[in-house]
C-alpha cells in the first residue's frame, strides 16, 4: 500500500492548555510579590 | 466577556501592574488558545505544551510583578516571543535526551530494533564457528597452541611465551603463520565463513 508522506492536519485552531495550568497560574499571580531594593529584585511567594 | 473583549490588552496590563488579579484572567483567556496553539504546533505534544504555556506565564507574571515591562500595545507578541523562546530552550534540552512517542504516523518500533540474530543466523554463526574449529584442528601443532591460547584463552603474548617456552617474537610468528595457514585454506576451499 502506498505510504503518505504529507503531514495530517491537525486541529491547532481551539486548543487551550489545561484548566489545572491556568488555575495554576492564576494562583502564583496571587501569591507572588516583587520587591525591590535598589538593583535587585526579591521574589516572595506567600502560601 | 464582551467588555472584556473590548478593554484594550495595554489597559489590562496596566491594571494588572496596579494589583488587579482579574486582569491577568482576562489577558490569559483571551489569547490562551493562539498561544498554546503556537507552542503545540513545535512540540506536538500536549503535555510538553501544557509545561511550556506556565513557564511562559510564570515570566510574563514576574516581569510585569517587577515592573520591567515596557511593550505597551504589543502583549501578544511579547508573550509569543517568550513562548518561541521556551520551544527552543526545549528543543535544545531535548536534542541531549530525546523523548520519543508513539503517534498514529510514528511509530516507536521503528527506531527500536533487536540486535540479536535471528534463529537462522544463529545456526549460520554456529556452523561458522565449528568450521573454524575444524580448520584450527588442521594447523601444526606449535601454531594451533598459540592461536587457541590466543583467541579462545585470551592470554597474552607474554604469557604463551612462558607457558610453551619460547620468546615472544616466536609466539607472534606462530600467529601470524597461524593465521595465513588458514586463510591459504579457507581460499583454497573457498570456504565461505560469513552470516
Amino acid at each position: 500500500m502506498a505510504k503518505i508522506y504529507s503531514k495530517k492536519n491537525q486541529l491547532i485552531s481551539n486548543m487551550k492548555p489545561k484548566k489545572e495550568v491556568i488555575s495554576f497560574l492564576l494562583n502564583y499571580s496571587k501569591s507572588l510579590h516583587m520587591i525591590k531594593v535598589a538593583d535587585n529584585s526579591f521574589e516572595i511567594i506567600a502560601n | 466577556m464582551i467588555a472584556d473583549i473590548q478593554i484594550p490588552d495595554a489597559l489590562l496590563v496596566q491594571d494588572y501592574v496596579a494589583g488587579n488579579e482579574d486582569a491577568l484572567a482576562t489577558l490569559i483567556k483571551r489569547h490562551e488558545s493562539k498561544i498554546y496553539g503556537f507552542i503545540y504546533s513545535k512540540v506536538s505534544d500536549r503535555d510538553v505544551a501544557n509545561d511550556i504555556f506556565q513557564d511562559t506565564f510564570i515570566k510574563v507574571i514576574k516581569t510585569l510583578k517587577s515592573n520591567s515591562y515596557n511593550e505597551e500595545g504589543k502583549f501578544l507578541p511579547w508573550v509569543m516571543r517568550i513562548s518561541h523562546n521556551l520551544v527552543i530552550d526545549f528543543f535544545r534540552k531535548n536534542k541531549k535526551m530525546p523523548m520519543y512517542r508513539e503517534t498514529e504516523e510514528f511509530s516507536v518500533f521503528s527506531i527500536m530494533t533487536d540486535d540479536s540474530l535471528t534463529i537462522e543466523n544463529q545456526l549460520i554463526a554456529d556452523q561458522v564457528e565449528l568450521d573454524i574449529q575444524k580448520l584450527i584442528q588442521e594447523l601444526p601443532e606449535d601454531q594451533k597452541e598459540v592461536l587457541i591460547m590466543r583467541m579462545y584463552k585470551d592470554m597474552s603474548f607474554k604469557e604463551i611465551s612462558e607457558i610453551t617456552g619460547v620468546s615472544i617474537n616466536t609466539s607472534l610468528g606462530r600467529m601470524r603463520y597461524a593465521l595465513m595457514n588458514l586463510r591459504k585454506v579457507i581460499d583454497k576451499h573457498q570456504i565461505i565463513l560469513t552470516n
